[in-house]
C-alpha cells in the first residue's frame, strides 16, 4: 500500500483540563495544509475558538433503542428479567439506560417491543478561514457509543480529505477509554499535554501504557510547568527512559485563560505566542518525520 | 444521602471539590467513579485494605457443539461475533455483555465466562472516610460496567460522595444516576460554560436536582453568572482562582487541610446541599 499523503496527530492528556484544546487550536492555526477534527464528542470546545462556517450537518445514529407498546404488552415480565442494564421497569424502557442490545425485543413472546434506530448525536463538516476542513460533533445528552461517533466523524474526514493535505490534527477526549481508543486508530503520533500535578503524572502514566498497547509514538508537552517545577522535573524524569521526547514546557500565564474567555486561540490573542507554538510545531514535525 | 460531583469539562476541579466535601462530611463514603483516570486517592491518601479484580461477562463458544448456524452473530447488535464457518470469533472489546447470544444459541454451545476489566480498591482514610475507587484495565474500552460495579460495591447507607468522570455520555450518566443531588463544577471560561450546559441537559433528562460550583472563578467572565441568574439556577459556591489552591493541588494535598478558608467553603457547601435534599424530600 502506498504511504498516505498525510500524517495524523492526536492531542491527548489522560487527565482532563490540562490544555489539550488550547494546544490543539494553536497548532491547528499554525499548521498548513491540514484538516482539523475535534473528537471530544462528549464536550467539544474547539468550535468555540475557531471562526468557521458549516458546510454540512449529519445526524449520527449510534445504535438502537427498545420501546414497549403497552397495547400489545401482557406484562409477563420476561423482558425485564433478561435485561442486564436495568433499563426496564414497570413495563417501560428507560431510554438513557437502554444499551440497544435488542435482547428484550427478540425475547418478547407478544411481539410488543419495537426496536428502532435512534439519533444520538450530530456532527458537522465545516470550513475554517483558510479553507481547511474542520469537523466537530456533539453527542446528545447522556448517550453512549461516543467511540463510534469518533470513528464516524474521522471516517467522514478521511473520505473528504484532499490530495494536498499534509496533516490531520485531532483534538482528543480525556481518559483512556472507548472514545480515546477510537481517536487513536490510524494515528501516527500522539502529543500528550500534561500538567505538573500528582494527578497529571498519574494519568500520564496510564495513557502512556495505553499507547504502548497501540504502539503509537508520542511526545509530551508540560503545560503550566512552573506551577510546580519539582513535579515538572519528575515528569521529565519519568518520560526519558520511556523514550518519549519532551516537546515543550509552557509556563503558567493568565493570558491562556483570557484567550479562551475571549473565544480566541492563544496565538490570536497574544502574538508573542506565535513563535512559541511555531517552534513546538516544528519540533513535532521533526520528531514525526524522523 | 448520595451526592455526586460532575462537570462536563475535565479539569474543572471535580475531584478537589469531591474530596474537600468528603473531608468535612462525617462518616461518609467516597466513591471515585472516574475509573479511566481515578485521582481521589491522591488527595485523600487512604490506606487500601482490599484490592480485587473486577470482571465483565463475555460469551465462550464451544466449537464442538457449534454448528455455525449464525444465530449468535444475528442477535449481536454490536458486531462482536464473527462467523468464520470453522470458528466463531469474539471481539471482546465490542461485547456489551448483554447475554443475548448465549440465550438464543439453539445448540447451547455458548457459556458465559469472566474476563478481567479492571480492579476495585477499598480503603479508609485517617479521618474515617470509607474509600472506594476502581481502575479500568488499560486497553479496555468500556468504563460504564466498572463504574456500576464500584458504585454497587458499597452496600451500606450514610452519606455517599460520588466523584464522576468528565463528559456527558454513558460513563457520566452511570456515575450520577440515582444521586439525590449533583454538584456541577464549572470554571469561568466559555469551555466550562458550554460543557456545563451539556451536563445540565443530562441531569434534567434523568431528573436529578443540581447546583453549581464555579471553580477558578473570574468575575470578568460574566456570561456564566448571567446565565445562572437568568435561568434561576442554583449557584452553590464560587471558589476564586488562587495560586495557593493550584499549588496545593499540584502537590496532591487535600485543600481543606492546607488552604486557608477552603474548609469553611466546603462546610458552607455541605450545609446548602443538605438543605436542598431536605427540600426535595418534602416536595
Amino acid at each position: 500500500m502506498p504511504d498516505k499523503h498525510y500524517k495524523q496527530i492526536v492531542i491527548l492528556s489522560g487527565k482532563g483540563g490540562t490544555g489539550k484544546t488550547t494546544v490543539a487550536t494553536a497548532l491547528s492555526e499554525i499548521a498548513e495544509a491540514k484538516v482539523v477534527i475535534d473528537t471530544d464528542v462528549d464536550a467539544a470546545n474547539m468550535h468555540l475558538v475557531f471562526d468557521y462556517y458549516i458546510n454540512s450537518e449529519y445526524d449520527y445514529y449510534g445504535g438502537k433503542k427498545a420501546e414497549i407498546n403497552s397495547d400489545k404488552c401482557t406484562q409477563c415480565g420476561i423482558c425485564e428479567s433478561v435485561c442486564r442494564f436495568d433499563a426496564i421497569k414497570e413495563f417501560k424502557v428507560s431510554r438513557t439506560s437502554c444499551e440497544g442490545c435488542g435482547f428484550c425485543f427478540r425475547v418478547c413472546p407478544d411481539d410488543a417491543i419495537s426496536f428502532y434506530e435512534s439519533k444520538s448525536g450530530v456532527y458537522s463538516e465545516c470550513e475554517l478561514e483558510d479553507q481547511s476542513k474542520f469537523y466537530y460533533a456533539q453527542l446528545l445528552a447522556g448517550e453512549g457509543n461516543s467511540g463510534k461517533l469518533v470513528s464516524e466523524i474521522k471516517k467522514k474526514a478521511y473520505e473528504q480529505v484532499k490530495e494536498n493535505v499534509k496533516w490531520i490534527i485531532i483534538d482528543g477526549p480525556p481518559g483512556i477509554g472507548c472514545p480515546v481508543n477510537a481517536s487513536l486508530s490510524g494515528v501516527d503520533f500522539v502529543v500528550i499535554v500534561t500538567e505538573p500535578t500528582q494527578s497529571g503524572l498519574h494519568d500520564l502514566k496510564r495513557l502512556i501504557n495505553l499507547l504502548k498497547i497501540f504502539k503509537i509514538p508520542s511526545g509530551v508537552i508540560i503545560n503550566k510547568y512552573d506551577i510546580n517545577t519539582d513535579m515538572s522535573n519528575s515528569i521529565e524524569k519519568f518520560i526519558r527512559p520511556e523514550g518519549i521526547s519532551l516537546l515543550a514546557k509552557i509556563p503558567f500565564d493568565k493570558k491562556f485563560i483570557k484567550a479562551i474567555q475571549n473565544s480566541k486561540s492563544i496565538i490570536e490573542y497574544d502574538h508573542a505566542y506565535i513563535d512559541t507554538f511555531k517552534t513546538i510545531w516544528n519540533d513535532i514535525q521533526k520528531v514525526i518525520l524522523n | 444521602m448520595v451526592i455526586s460531583i460532575a462537570s462536563g469539562k475535565g479539569g474543572t476541579g471535580k475531584t478537589t471539590v469531591a474530596c474537600g466535601l468528603a473531608s468535612v462530611t462525617n462518616n461518609c463514603v467516597y466513591i471515585d467513579c472516574d475509573v479511566e483516570e481515578p485521582n481521589g486517592h491522591i488527595l485523600l491518601k487512604p490506606k487500601i485494605t482490599l484490592e480485587e479484580s473486577s470482571y465483565k461477562i463475555i460469551p465462550k463458544i464451544n466449537n464442538d457443539l457449534c454448528n455455525f448456524c449464525n444465530k449468535c452473530t444475528e442477535v449481536c447488535e454490536f458486531n462482536a461475533l464473527l462467523n468464520f464457518k470453522t470458528e466463531i470469533y469474539l471481539i471482546d472489546e465490542l461485547c456489551h455483555s448483554c447475554g443475548a447470544c448465549t440465550y438464543f444459541c439453539p445448540q447451547k454451545a455458548i457459556t458465559e465466562v469472566k474476563k478481567e476489566n479492571g480492579k476495585i480498591r477499598i480503603g479508609e482514610t485517617s479521618d474515617n472516610i470509607l474509600f472506594y475507587d476502581a481502575y479500568l484495565k488499560v486497553g479496555e474500552a468500556s468504563a460504564a460496567p466498572l463504574i456500576k460495579k464500584v458504585k454497587n460495591a458499597y452496600k451500606g447507607d450514610g452519606p455517599i460522595i460520588i466523584d464522576s468522570p468528565p463528559g456527558t455520555s454513558c460513563s457520566m450518566l452511570e456515575a450520577v444516576k440515582d444521586s439525590d443531588f449533583c454538584i456541577l463544577v464549572t470554571e469561568s471560561t466559555p469551555f466550562g460554560f458550554n460543557d456545563l450546559k451539556l451536563a445540565i441537559n443530562v441531569l434534567r433528562q434523568i431528573n436529578i436536582p443540581y447546583g453549581i460550583v464555579i471553580n477558578k472563578y473570574d468575575e470578568n467572565f460574566s456570561l456564566l453568572d448571567e446565565y445562572i441568574h437568568d435561568n434561576q439556577l442554583n449557584l452553590l459556591l464560587r471558589i476564586p482562582f488562587r495560586m495557593d489552591i493550584a499549588e496545593s493541588y499540584s502537590k496532591g494535598e487535600l485543600p481543606t487541610e492546607t488552604v486557608k478558608d477552603y474548609k469553611v467553603m466546603m462546610l458552607d457547601l455541605l450545609e446548602k446541599i443538605k438543605k436542598e435534599i431536605v427540600k426535595k424530600e418534602y416536595a
